[in-house]
């Protein structure tokens, strides 16, 4: 097994580098093709805004490849909002993998404060599970949707298509739920 | 759903040891933050905030190797704050593994430092923490450890806050700190109506029913405390328990 975490100057690589230590695996960080396309298992992580990790992901390149990759791709968080078409935090297109558009979560404070911050439940896979969310923005509801949360309206906290997934959610800061979704995806 | 009210252990941190005194047998070695944070996240802790309260540089530099391990053997989200007066010094804690900057005395003398965070981090990764003092016209923010009256309004600070980018604001009654008289309800019912960012509620807390009341009373998602923890009068998994049957709390 090798995963490789797609380092493109977003966010909480360390983060997620430390959750796979935690499971007894060495991840690489790397935003090279040749280095990436090795991996049994590849991770595309993200927080920050949905612009600048956009300009970077074209800059490299990276934009065009990863659409294209064989092997089980987990995008997280801003990862995964990337993955999907228009996104509003920026106006611009994501990767088009998965077909959900990323809208500003509607405001209503206090109940609902933003950014969605802290725990949460996720109907994953027939059952109920939580783990933990920062953001604020959600993907729709869609055909490849797999995880439904409501914040205070239903969006798609999973998406699964083919060898993609997508968590909006953070496996790498959610506790044991987190760590057995990790060990799940690297049975895929 | 509204997400679960967190509950949130904080270690103040000096010259790499915890301080505030500890007091549990189930931890050999009771001083060591990096033990402790273990600890309280597997007794079902939500989040931890780690304060950096050195003195000194030489005491400050303990600090990176500490937030470092903390990143390697917890699995929940923590913030660490202190003395952080700049980018450079909150990229390296996050490149550390942090998940969240807390800034406090440096933003009150130089606001830009927030939306500088927010803008190279997002503002999801900075809480801005507010320390409070009631006063006649209502509350005044104080800075260096409560210490200093700035005279500057709090309600309108933490607005200002919001405005350059704190994603969370972490607000420290020092009235209640360490008083165990119960959360500054007053002021957490006033400031949910002015800011949409969640808010972390701190200083008073001393039993099961304060948290009861802030969660209930307040749309607060977070409450924090320290010495009630470290002390053992409380332990997590009791507070939750207790809390449990009126409060969305996780198990």
């Amino acid at each position: 097994m090798k995963v490789v975490i797609i380092d493109y100057g977003a966010g909480n690589i360390f983060s997620v580098q430390q959750a796979f230590k935690r499971l007894g695996i060495e991840a690489t960080l790397s935003n090279e093709e040749a280095e990436i396309r090795t991996a049994t298992h590849v991770i595309f992580p993200g927080v920050g805004h949905a612009k600048s990790a956009m300009e970077q992901l074209k800059s490299t390149g990276l934009d065009k490849m990863i659409p294209t990759l064989k092997q089980p791709v987990l995008g997280i968080c801003l990862g995964m909002q990337l993955m999907c078409g228009w996104n509003e935090e920026g106006n611009l297109d994501g990767l088009g993998i998965f077909q959900a558009r990323i809208q500003l979560i509607k405001s209503q404070f206090p109940d609902y404060p933003i950014p969605h911050m802290g725990w949460n439940d996720v109907q994953l896979n027939g059952k109920s599970e939580t783990f933990y969310f920062v953001h604020s923005y959600v993907a729709e509801i869609c055909e490849e949707t797999s995880g439904i949360t409501s914040y205070p309206t239903p969006f798609s906290a999973a998406l699964k298509k083919d060898n993609f997934y997508g968590v909006q959610f953070h496996p790498e800061k959610s506790g044991v739920a987190g760590e057995n979704l990790l060990n799940q995806f690297l049975a895929e | 759903m509204q997400v679960y009210k967190r509950i949130i252990p904080c270690l103040d941190v000096q010259n790499g040891r915890t301080v505030k005194g500890i007091q549990f047998e189930s931890i050999r070695d009771a001083g060591d933050p990096v033990q402790l944070a273990k600890f309280y996240a597997e007794q079902g802790a939500d989040e931890l905030v780690l304060l950096d309260i050195s003195a000194t540089n030489e005491e400050r530099a303990t600090f990176i190797p500490i937030v470092e391990a903390v990143a390697a053997q917890v699995n929940i989200p923590f913030t660490v704050g202190g003395g952080i007066s700049s980018v450079e010094a909150a990229r390296n804690l996050l490149r550390s593994g942090a998940d969240k900057i807390s800034v406090n005395s440096s933003a009150v003398k130089r606001p830009e430092l927030i939306s500088e965070l927010a803008e190279a981090f997002g503002n999801q990764c900075v809480v801005v923490a507010i320390d409070i003092r009631k006063v006649e016209s209502g509350w005044t923010v104080h800075t260096h450890g409560g210490k200093q009256d700035t005279g500057i309004d709090a309600l309108k600070w933490a607005e200002d806050a919001v405005l350059r980018g704190a994603g969370e604001l972490l607000i420290t009654s020092m009235d209640g700190d360490g008083t165990k008289k119960g959360f500054a309800l007053d002021f957490y019912q006033e400031i949910e109506q002015l800011v949409s960012v969640p808010i972390i509620a701190s200083g008073g807390a001393g039993t099961i029913e304060h948290f009861e009341e802030l969660f209930s009373k307040t749309g607060i998602t977070g409450g924090l405390a320290a010495s009630i923890f470290h002390f053992s009068e409380i332990s997590i998994p009791e507070l939750k328990k207790g809390l449990s049957k009126k409060v969305r709390i996780r198990n």
